[in-house]
């Protein structure tokens, strides 16, 4: 499984990058931005996006509205600060499948991202 | 500053380095920062606009702020590493992020962390607010919460608005 990491911290990528390798995924794509991350997806198709909210360039939102224009299927998980009720409803609005608040522990993640592929792989 | 902002602080505070630096985090009384407090070595700085404006500062001596990096992002990190501030940023922003979900009736925006390296610097913050002085004391040594904000827009009228 590939999975496209999308936050402007390294910090918090590397961290994600211990959690999934606890899962057995090492097939890791980084992007700093919201443009990194539209330039990596030219080329890449990711089983999984990680994406932060608040980023430089291009935020976390409008790289998921970008996304779905094209993709509806790819499973998006959104981790961010940003942990209000009114930001989850945009964020599920603009078409994430599941919402991840910092500061978040392994298993929260892990369970997060369990939950967020089995549900991609039950048929519709 | 209204004081019914504080414990949005000492609840996140506690919350992230408890989670991300597994470290616990004793909250001592918070003061007025007057202009003979003591200066910090590392300041990580969130701003915050929307219907407060203002700033959260997270200041901390050296030695603490590279204990405290090095446990969060799980290696060494000293303040030449090139991950240093990326660590102390995300630290602040996500007491940022984390407090302001408890503004209740408020829609708070936050900036990207910016972060300052230098030995005894201080951080001036407006002087349209007082600046109110979180000290916090973990195993791993002991840091600052900085808060100056203003409320640009009361909690009452800020409903109306989200609801019109």
């Amino acid at each position: 499984m590939k999975i496209l990491l999308v936050d402007d911290s390294r910090t918090i990528r590397n961290i994600q990058k211990n959690t999934l390798k606890g899962m057995g995924h090492t097939d890791v794509l980084e992007a700093a931005d919201g443009l990194e991350a539209l330039s990596v997806l030219g080329g890449e198709r990711p089983d999984l996006m990680l994406v932060d909210w608040n980023m430089p360039k291009m935020d976390g939102i409008t790289l998921v509205r970008k996304v779905r224009e094209n993709d509806k299927a790819i499973p998006i998980i959104m981790v961010t600060t940003e942990a209000e009720k009114s930001r989850v409803m945009e964020a599920l609005k603009a078409g994430v499948n599941n919402y991840v608040v910092k500061p978040f522990t392994a298993e929260t993640l892990s369970e997060k991202i369990s939950q967020t592929m089995s549900k991609a792989a039950a048929p519709a | 500053m209204d004081v019914r902002f504080i414990n949005p602080f000492i609840s996140a505070v506690r919350n992230v380095f408890n989670t991300m630096v597994q470290t616990d985090v004793s909250v001592g009384k918070p003061s007025l920062k007057t202009g003979d407090m003591e200066s910090a070595d590392v300041s990580g700085v969130i701003g915050l606009s929307g219907d407060v404006t203002g700033a959260v500062v997270l200041s901390f001596p050296k030695l603490v702020a590279c204990k405290l990096a090095s446990a969060f992002a799980g290696m060494e990190l000293d303040t030449g590493h090139e991950d240093f501030a990326d660590a102390i940023g995300e630290l602040a922003n996500m007491v940022a992020g984390n407090a302001k979900k408890d503004f209740a009736g408020l829609s708070v925006s936050i900036s990207l962390p910016s972060v300052v390296v230098g030995a005894g610097h201080q951080i001036s913050q407006s002087k349209t607010s007082p600046q109110l002085v979180i000290p916090c004391q973990t195993p791993l040594g002991p840091f600052d919460v900085e808060v100056a904000m203003v409320v640009a827009k009361k909690p009452a009228e800020a409903a109306v608005g989200a609801a019109s």
